[in-house]
């Protein structure tokens, strides 16, 4: 049977439409997907992401450990709440998940990884961890509860009236924890908010109190969509261990500034000639784009990784792999049922802040 | 969920009208539609197709997914209804008023064997 979220008995009562997702009994939407997605861009709603797995990595050697695991370096974490989202690499360069790694001191930090590959994360760390002074604590009896959208903070705050000055002078990626909660400026919509991360039994009576506020809660489907128009990548679509970071728009995330932090897959990505980038599309003619659908350029081919009708664009947007030397603005083609439609080349970012960018 | 007696079914979720004139209108239930989700596009025949029973024939898709949609008797394809491509919405909001071709039947007598409401309403139930 899948795995159910504390929160499973609040989605079937508010009519949600149930669906596997990794594993768990998730709720894709409560209705349509489309005013949902609406909804989070233009006020705020809630999402439940239980699903994803909290990892407490603490000891003496937590911060040397995370730095030779993470592509991205956690060395520049100095504030305590301070976070960074990084990919966590194989020896070859292929991601084996990408997550947000929570600094609150040299000896402690918290991880969040994605639900799907949270056994093999937990599995590779531990493996990762045989030489180091770490000790790796699994935390699956969190809740996580995403409030999103230009008015989440104010929503929040309306219903936990004594989080606003602990969460008010919060900067983007920064979190602060008080009584078992962390509150975090983060988000995977593209738009304002906090995730908060929470002990299970208070997840029903949270989600409750926000809803009073007024916030509706918003299914994995808008979650996609919200994501996709953001220009972030989906684990599993995006980009996974056959894929290295280079080619899957994450080279931002692969800090190379100290040469003696000898990260896994730091050799392989050096070695590395991308071939592709990784890029946004946006059809011109009727249709809808979707994950792996080949796409033509006069470089080569290429394939579209996840793709989707943008409702804030009102237009079908993708993100896709294609040959180095296609340039933003380029026509490409990419082939849907047989047939090649049109496509403008563009950067990655469709949708944010409320406002469409294409 | 909405099954009207009157119309005629398919086990792929189609639905069927006779209309005076012996062609029969095709649309999706709203099974279907609510299945789906937010619909976004559609993918209709032109007219003068000729299509078997059970073949593919129009696309309808949702945020989520790319659903075919297949000609439930044999005939030729007479009209689509093209003001639909620009409101693909609408099958959401009235599956039966939102109609997607007229099918011309090669053999009239094939509609009087596609599944009635009844018979539907099991299909529905278990899909």
């Amino acid at each position: 049977m899948a795995k159910r979220t504390p929160l499973y008995e609040a989605h079937v009562a508010a009519g949600a439409k149930i669906v596997d997702f990794a594993g768990w009994d998730m709720p894709i939407n409560y209705g349509s997907q489309i005013e949902e997605h609406h909804k989070v861009r233009k006020d705020c709603g809630m999402f439940d992401v239980s699903h994803m797995r909290a990892v407490d990595v603490t000891g003496k050697d937590a911060q040397p450990f995370l730095r030779k695991l993470f592509a991205n370096d956690v060395g520049k974490l100095t504030i305590p709440g301070k976070a960074l989202y990084s990919c966590m690499l194989k020896e070859d360069g292929g991601v084996i998940d990408d997550l947000i790694a929570y600094y609150f001191a040299p000896e402690r930090y918290r991880v969040v990884v994605n639900a799907g590959t949270a056994d093999k994360d937990l599995a590779w760390m531990r493996q990762q961890a045989a030489s180091f002074d770490v000790t790796i604590a699994d935390r699956p009896e969190l809740a996580m509860i995403a409030i999103q959208g230009p008015n989440a903070r104010e929503h929040f705050w309306t219903a936990f009236p004594a989080g606003r000055a602990r969460t008010v002078l919060l900067q983007p990626f920064q979190a602060v924890e008080w009584d078992g909660w962390l509150v975090a400026r983060t988000g995977y919509t593209g738009e304002d908010g906090f995730e908060i991360t929470l002990p299970a039994a208070q997840a029903m009576a949270v989600w409750n109190k926000l809803k009073d506020a007024g916030v509706a809660p918003i299914g994995l489907g808008a979650r996609d969509t919200l994501r996709l128009e953001a220009g972030m990548n989906l684990y599993g679509l995006d980009m996974d261990e056959s894929q290295n970071p280079l080619e899957s728009g994450l080279g931002w995330t692969i800090d190379l500034k100290d040469p003696k932090r000898d990260f896994i897959g730091r050799q392989a990505l050096a070695a590395l000639q991308p071939a592709r980038q990784f890029v946004g599309l946006v059809l011109l003619d009727r249709g809808v784009l979707r994950s792996h659908q080949k796409v033509f350029a006069p470089q080569g081919e290429g394939e579209t990784t996840s793709g989707s009708f943008s409702p804030t664009s009102n237009k079908s947007i993708a993100l896709a792999r294609l040959p180095v030397g296609v340039e933003l603005g380029d026509t490409v083609e990419v082939e849907i049922r047989d047939k090649r439609l049109q496509a403008k080349v563009v950067k990655p970012t469709f949708a944010r802040n409320g406002k469409a960018m294409i | 969920m909405s099954i009207p007696a009157k119309l005629k079914y398919t086990a792929t979720h189609e639905w069927a009208a006779k209309n005076a004139a012996g062609t029969i209108t095709v649309g999706i239930t709203d099974h279907a539609q609510e299945a789906l989700g937010d619909i976004v596009f559609l993918e209709l025949p032109e007219a003068g197709r000729q299509v078997k029973a059970g073949q593919e024939c129009a696309v309808v898709e949702s945020v989520k997914a790319a659903s075919d949609i297949y000609a439930p008797i044999a005939g030729e394809i007479v009209e689509a209804n093209t003001p639909a491509v620009d409101a693909p919405e609408s099958v959401n909001k009235d599956a039966y008023g939102t109609w997607l071709f007229k099918i011309k039947p090669s053999n009239p007598s094939e509609y009087d064997g596609l599944l009635d409401a009844a018979a539907y309403e099991k299909v529905a139930a278990e899909h």
